[in-house]
């Protein structure tokens, strides 16, 4: 055999033992890749909560509600103005809540004021905080998912 | 514009070699040669139960990305790695089956190193650090054994403790200490991880350095008769380079593992059963992992008392003097002139194989 042939041949057998190599290196990687990727876990789905009694909380006070998995805040505005918004800043997540010298919904993490219709009035939150149904069925207060 | 492959290769090389030394590295891996005999193929073996054990610790962290060490979730969150997880139930098949197959191949280390005679001057402690190894890879055994919380682990560790407290003066302190209080439970599973990924792998690696560079520093031992016929006919030894020659066939060996490896934990999944309850009673078919079914079947064949002893004492007593008889192989393998006792050497080699495999099969079977 030439020594051109040989050096064909190692070429080959190199080629096809690199490339047989670098094929399952992939398939080891790609299982482990998809193993780390945390699959997505259904909750149940959560459209109505019941918030308590009516006299649970007074006028110009707010508490955070649990819906779902999701925090909720629950603002008595007056005796009979309820209102509900996601607890969860629009800015970076963390969670809201009322002030009441104010009469205004705070983000403590970087000083982000809402109104009571859950819009921006300052500091860095880019978006209104979404907003629940709140409304009195009986004694109890029940928030819903609008829509 | 960009320097040729080669250049490049050079020029990179060149920047490590000039940071790292290396090319000392290179000669030292050049010079060492590995004995070709024909016994020379048990010689992987050691390299396998390193491959199974890097494989351990890869899938072990892959694992503790779901796990959670409570009595309340821990069965639940290896539910959730092989039902949910993507490739979860492989990840966790892996894990189990190169834990097995890691302590096999540690087995059959063992004991070619005994048949090829790998223990002798100097290597004695070689031998010692090889066998603290094997010791706690059975550790790993028995306390990743109860991670699952189910019912056969729960069951095997409350056995396994329970038997620790049947050492004369040391077991009840020691059998608390192991339970984290006086019943298995939640204490005790979080202790089992503690031990599981924190204590035996800092003492693997510790030990595992010493048995490689004991390995490195006296090289590969062949076998005396082998020794004995190259002094014979004044030829120079039949060996290979370890690099690249034996590494290149080395690593063959782990491809072939891993390849066994991946079909026993593709075909044959890792089971979960059922989750522990500590009021239920104890099913039938209670049987620890297969390394210790042997010392298993041993304790129930032993009367449950014979003369001031209590079988279970007996048993224990019997398998600690075992140990430390077979640990200290390299002491009275040779009598004080330094000549080796071959045939007891191989006679106690065959009668602790065949021990192990008899008493295995039997207590696997009955």
């Amino acid at each position: 055999m030439t020594s051109q042939a040989a050096e064909g041949r190692r070429r080959l057998v190199g080629w096809l033992l690199g490339s047989g190599i670098t094929t399952s290196v992939a398939s080891f990687l790609y299982p482990l890749f998809r193993f780390m990727d945390p699959p997505a876990v259904p909750e149940a789905t959560v459209n109505e909560v019941s918030a308590g009694k009516v006299g649970d909380l007074k006028p110009n006070s707010g508490r955070i509600v649990k819906f779902g998995s999701r925090p909720v805040l629950l603002v008595r505005v007056s005796e009979t103005e309820w209102r509900a918004f996601s607890a969860l800043c629009t800015h970076l997540d963390c969670t809201v809540q009322y002030q009441e010298q104010r009469r205004q919904i705070w983000c403590a993490c970087h000083n982000g004021f809402y109104d009571l219709n859950g819009r921006v009035v300052s500091g860095p939150p880019p978006r209104p905080l979404e907003s629940y149904e709140a409304r009195v069925r009986g004694e109890e207060v029940v928030i819903a998912r609008r829509g | 514009m960009w320097p040729s492959g080669t250049a490049l290769h050079r020029r990179v090389w060149g920047w490590f070699e000039d940071r790292l030394g290396l090319n000392s590295v290179r000669q030292f891996i050049a010079h060492k040669r590995v004995p070709v005999h024909s016994g020379t193929i048990w010689y992987y073996f050691g390299g396998i139960t390193l491959f199974l054990f890097l494989l351990q610790v890869a899938t072990g962290i892959l694992l503790l990305l779901y796990y959670r060490p409570t009595a309340g979730e821990a069965y639940e969150s290896v539910q959730f790695i092989v039902t949910r997880a993507h490739y979860g139930w492989l990840v966790r098949s892996i894990h189990s089956w190169s834990a097995n197959l890691m302590i096999f191949t540690a087995f059959v280390h063992m004991f070619s190193v005994v048949f090829l005679r790998g223990f002798r001057r100097p290597r004695e402690v070689t031998w010692l650090s090889g066998i603290g190894l094997l010791a706690l890879a059975l550790g790993f055994g028995f306390s990743g054994y109860l991670l699952p919380w189910n019912t056969v682990s729960y069951f095997a560790t409350k056995v396994g403790t329970d038997l620790a407290s049947d050492l004369p003066l040391v077991g009840p302190a020691l059998a608390r200490f192991l339970r984290g209080g006086d019943e298995v439970g939640g204490a005790t599973l979080t202790r089992f991880f503690g031990f599981h990924v924190a204590v035996l792998p800092a003492a693997t690696t510790l030990l595992l350095i010493l048995h490689l560079a004991l390995v490195q520093k006296w090289g590969i031992s062949s076998p005396p008769w082998v020794e004995e016929r190259d002094r014979g006919s004044g030829r120079r030894a039949a060996d290979l380079a370890f690099f690249p020659n034996f590494f290149l066939r080395e690593m063959i060996a782990w491809y072939a593992a891993l390849g066994v490896l991946g079909c026993l934990a593709a075909l044959f999944p890792w089971e979960l059963g059922e989750k522990a309850d500590p009021f239920a009673p104890a099913p039938p078919g209670i049987r620890p992992e297969w390394y210790f079914l042997a010392p298993f079947h041993t304790l129930k064949l032993i009367p449950s008392r014979l003369w001031i002893l209590e079988g279970e004492q007996l048993g224990l007593i019997g398998f600690g003097v075992l140990a430390l008889g077979w640990t200290l192989l390299p002491f009275w393998a040779a009598d004080r002139e330094g000549l080796e006792r071959r045939r007891l050497v191989t006679g106690a080699g065959v009668l602790l194989a065949g021990y192990l495999i008899t008493f295995s099969l039997l207590g696997y079977w009955r």
